[in-house]
């Protein structure tokens, strides 16, 4: 029962826990809506905005896979199992 | 109907120091570093200055992209990155991208991105180091007021970490939700074809044609390439940045 109790609760909080990708969705959105009003305004920028934004989405992007780590986790090496 | 999603698979111990594992990711590793050691050695066979070979060429070719990218991000005193900044965006790429031929991906395991990630965090201490000094070595992360000490310590051993989890967590969920459309996939076929009383009729994965092989473009080619350049870019940009 206890057990039963433990995997429920992780299976909603992998569930909540991937709410974080809104985040990085929103934001990388915005950064490549800017890069390319910049590539639409100065064409011959173009590859250094790129790599900048594709940088930029990296960075922006961390807070949504800490978010998948931490889902992962719950799902293959759930550590609250093992404190039953 | 199951879907097996595993870690990877232990495919022998090593008898000494209490047992050491040798996994999946260590041996297809060792397979990226020979192909990479023998496409490397084999291109640089038979060189020469004025009748250069088809192959000379891709391989000038190559060493070109690499020192152009290099001198675009870090700037031209850093020329002596260059070999470090090919082997691990060679290597980032072609472990990623193994998944095509159906070998599970070295860099699906946290292990030897963390790895990765740690011999750049080694460098960049290092060149903290050189450009610094010892004392300025310690007194960075005490700026711009010494209340900010912690935060820089551990900002300091975020870096590698969240490139690592980057990387890791990319391809391990490509892995993932390729294997979940397999088994989905399969279901339906079953579905589809289930009804007919010949099981090797009934057996076909029809469900599973093409589908999958608009997934494998993006989560293995798209992907893994991103993935290998925003690491290379990362530990650039964070190798130059030991400088100011």
């Amino acid at each position: 029962m206890e057990k039963a109790i433990v995997l429920a609760a992780s299976a909603v909080g992998i569930g909540l826990a991937m709410i974080a990708g809104l985040g990085p969705g929103i934001g990388e959105g915005y950064a490549v809506g800017q890069a390319c009003s910049a590539i639409g305004r100065q064409p011959e920028a173009h590859g250094k905005i790129q790599s900048t934004m594709i940088l930029g989405c990296a960075i922006a992007e961390t807070t949504g896979i800490y978010s998948l780590v931490v889902s992962l986790i719950l799902l293959f090496a759930n550590p609250l199992v093992k404190l039953l | 109907m199951d879907v097996a999603i595993n870690g990877p698979k232990i495919l022998f111990t090593l008898p000494f120091a209490g047992g050491i594992n040798i996994t999946e990711s260590v041996v297809h590793g060792w397979l990226v570093v020979a192909v990479v050691t023998g496409v490397c050695y084999w291109l640089t066979r038979d060189l020469s200055v004025t009748n250069p070979s088809r192959k000379q060429i891709i391989a000038e070719k190559l060493v070109t992209l690499v020192q152009g990218l290099v001198d675009a991000n870090m700037g031209p005193q850093w020329k002596h990155m260059v070999p470090y900044i090919g082997t691990l965006f060679a290597f980032s790429f072609l472990s990623s991208v193994m998944s095509v031929a159906g070998l599970r991906s070295p860099t699906a395991d946290f292990s030897v991105t963390l790895a990765m990630a740690l011999v750049t965090f080694v460098l960049i201490e290092f060149y903290y180091y050189k450009s610094k000094g010892l004392l300025g070595f310690f007194t960075r992360l005490t700026e711009p007021v010494i209340v900010m000490t912690p935060m820089n310590i551990i900002g300091e051993f975020a870096t590698p970490l969240s490139m690592s989890l980057r990387h890791f967590g990319n391809i391990a969920s490509g892995a993932v939700i390729t294997a979940l459309v397999y088994g989905a996939l399969a279901a339906l076929s079953q579905f589809i074809l289930g009804w007919i009383p010949n099981t090797f009729i009934a057996n076909i994965p029809i469900a599973q044609v093409g589908l999958p092989a608009v997934l494998s473009v993006y989560f293995d080619l798209f992907s893994s390439a991103i993935q290998a350049y925003i690491f290379v870019m990362l530990t650039m940009a964070n190798i130059a940045g030991t400088a100011d």
